[in-house]
């Protein structure tokens, strides 16, 4: 039992020794401050304080011990990347930068990366709303009226599989600013696969539940509304899921067109200058970002939908 | 008196997936007596779940017309309650608001609002209120969804094998609830079911099916005076004779009763 929660701290000072004993070759450049290393001592503080906190708080401890491989993984792989690159230069210097100067571009950039993030999250939210409730609307219409399913559910077949990047010459002449045309761009890629879960949830409901509400005296709309919908929210879930996935994918793309600030943005930007260091770092705040709003939404769907707790797992 | 159904010369055909025409109900005239229990009784696929969707207005007759207290039914209607085999609860609701769906779609629940509980209790559920349907046994599920349909005092309940899936014991008790919701609550009660035994105890006509072509077999009136013993000997006479129907009935279904 004793040494699984430990093993996080152990890992990372395992890698504060290497750091200390294993010279650089020289070859690979060097950041200017030992950024890898102050971080290394930080996170071995912190998962030393997380095991010792488990001790005292049983149902923390529990958490701690689940998630402890993954966390030691985690930091056995920065500590053998930083082998590979800064201490022995191993893989080739350009593409691949060492911790450290990952750390030292985020140090550096950070005001711009805050300002960036900022811009990408206003165009993220903005699109995210509006294709999520655009999908969540032409779900509803298409699992509900035949006319719709008819005429609309070919379109979403054809439109759908189509890259975002298709659109831009189109959305370019379209939209009054760069702004409201990525935005559009992203709600497009959110649409899509909320539109089709939606309805595919309306549609796989079995039938007997509407024929129940009809005779308790439930009218269409209150069907529509207190029935197929909160039927299909399980489904629903699944499409802005995907949604989230394909948003941050289009942000790259959307940010592309007349943008000035933006992690998208940023990203291709420093990925002309060859600085890879840069590019890291963006990605690094774009896939936290991402992961965010997935344990956000995460913990949105296990307060909608605890009544079906125990029944489907995903 | 009200609930009073009248089946005139009903047909119902389907086209099976295969393209070929099937008739589940051939020229059947019935008639359901406002306030009594009718128990349907037959082989499996002679028609018996097609006939009570028709009461219940979830299907249209092929030709005929179905009347309640003189009017023609023309859909689904509150006036019609009806419980399947398996419980049908929403499993998004808990069990009060399961039981409160139909106040709460027709608009009625401000001024009911307090049945609810008494209604819970009547099904032996109160305690469960804020539970949600998969917490629950089976008999406890088939019972919420007895009290969903009853809440709205509908004229008619009807019964498509509502205890088929429970175990004996839950079933006997069900089946005393049935009569005693139905003393209360004065509705006409229409049940389909597969087990002779509880057609006997609870109804006071039994209408035995028979399949291909589907069409009412024989009609007969338990007339045993209530409360009744289930070790009634009468029981065992009526009992033989509408089993020998049956046999009759099912020469090509397997009858399922014979366990
Ligand atoms: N919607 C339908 N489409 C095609 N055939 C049906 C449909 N509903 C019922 N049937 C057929 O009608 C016959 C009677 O079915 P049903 O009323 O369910 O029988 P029971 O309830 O007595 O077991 C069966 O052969 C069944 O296959
Ligand atoms: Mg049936």
């Amino acid at each position: 039992m004793g040494i699984k929660k430990w093993l996080p701290a152990l890992v990372s000072a395992a890698a504060i020794i290497l750091q200390l004993v294993i010279e650089p070759n020289g070859k690979h450049p060097l950041a200017q401050h030992d950024y890898y290393l102050y971080f290394s001592i930080i996170i071995g503080a912190v998962t030393l304080m997380c095991a010792a906190g488990g001790i005292m708080n049983k149902k923390f401890g529990e958490k701690w011990l689940f998630k402890a491989p993954f966390w030691t993984g985690v930091i056995a792989f920065f500590a053998v990347f930083d082998i590979l690159t800064e201490k022995f230069c191993i893989l080739p210097a350009i593409y691949f930068p060492s911790p450290s100067r990952i750390l030292e571009a985020i140090a550096e950039d950070h005001e711009l990366l805050i300002k960036c993030l900022m811009y990408s999250a206003r165009l993220l939210i903005t699109g995210f709303a509006g294709g999520a409730l655009a999908g969540i609307a032409t779900g509803i219409a298409i699992g509900f009226s035949k006319k719709t399913d008819y005429w609309v559910s070919p379109i979403i077949r054809i439109l759908g599989p189509i890259p975002s990047t298709a659109w831009i010459p189109l959305v370019l002449i379209s939209f009054p600013s760069a702004v409201s045309a990525s935005a559009f761009l992203i709600g497009l890629a959110v649409w899509f696969p909320t539109t089709i879960m939606t309805s595919s949830g309306i549609k796989n409901i079995n039938n007997s539940i509407f024929e129940v509400s009809s005779t308790l005296g439930a009218g269409r709309m209150y069907q529509i509304f207190k029935v197929g919908v909160p039927s299909a929210m399980p489904s629903m879930f699944i499409g802005l899921f995907n949604g989230i996935c394909s948003s941050f994918i289009t942000l790259m793309t959307a940010e592309m067109i007349g943008a000035k600030y933006g992690i998208g943005w940023y990203v291709n930007w420093q990925k002309e200058m060859m600085s890879y260091a840069n590019v890291y770092a963006g990605l690094i705040i774009i896939a936290v970002l991402c992961s965010l709003l997935i344990t956000l939404l995460f913990k949105i769907r296990d307060k909608v939908l605890v009544w079906q707790k125990g029944v489907i797992k995903w | 008196m009200v609930g009073e159904i009248e089946v005139k010369d009903v047909v119902q055909t389907f086209v099976q997936p295969d393209g070929e025409k099937l008739t589940a109900l051939n020229h059947v005239n019935l008639h359901i007596d406002a306030g009594s229990f009718v128990s349907f009784i037959g082989p499996s696929g002679c028609g018996k779940t097609t006939l009570l969707r028709l009461m219940a207005g979830l299907s249209k007759p092929t030709s005929g017309e179905l009347l309640l207290d003189g009017e023609k039914i023309k859909g689904p209607n509150h006036s019609r309650g009806l419980v399947f085999q398996n419980p049908t609860l929403f499993p998004w609701l808990n069990i009060y608001d399961n039981v409160a769906f139909g106040l709460r779609a027709r608009k009625i629940f401000k001024d009911r609002k307090n049945e609810v509980d008494e209604y819970l209790k009547l099904v032996g559920l109160d305690g469960f209120a804020k539970a949600y349907p998969h917490q629950l046994s089976g008999g406890m599920a088939q019972r919420a969804s007895l009290a969903r349909a009853i809440i709205g005092h509908p004229k008619v309940l009807l019964l498509d094998e509502p205890l088929g899936a429970l175990d004996a014991f839950t079933r006997m008790n069900m089946q005393d609830e049935l009569l005693r919701i139905r003393k209360e609550k004065n509705m006409t009660m229409v049940m389909v079911t597969h087990d002779v035994d509880e057609a006997l105890y609870l109804s006071d006509k039994i209408v035995v099916m028979s399949p291909r072509p589907a069409k009412i077999e024989w009609i007969t009136d338990v007339g045993l005076y209530r409360p009744r013993a289930r070790n009634n000997p009468e029981f065992l006479r009526l009992r033989s004779k509408i089993l020998k129907t049956l046999n009759y009935a099912g020469t090509e279904a397997e009858p399922e009763y014979s366990i």
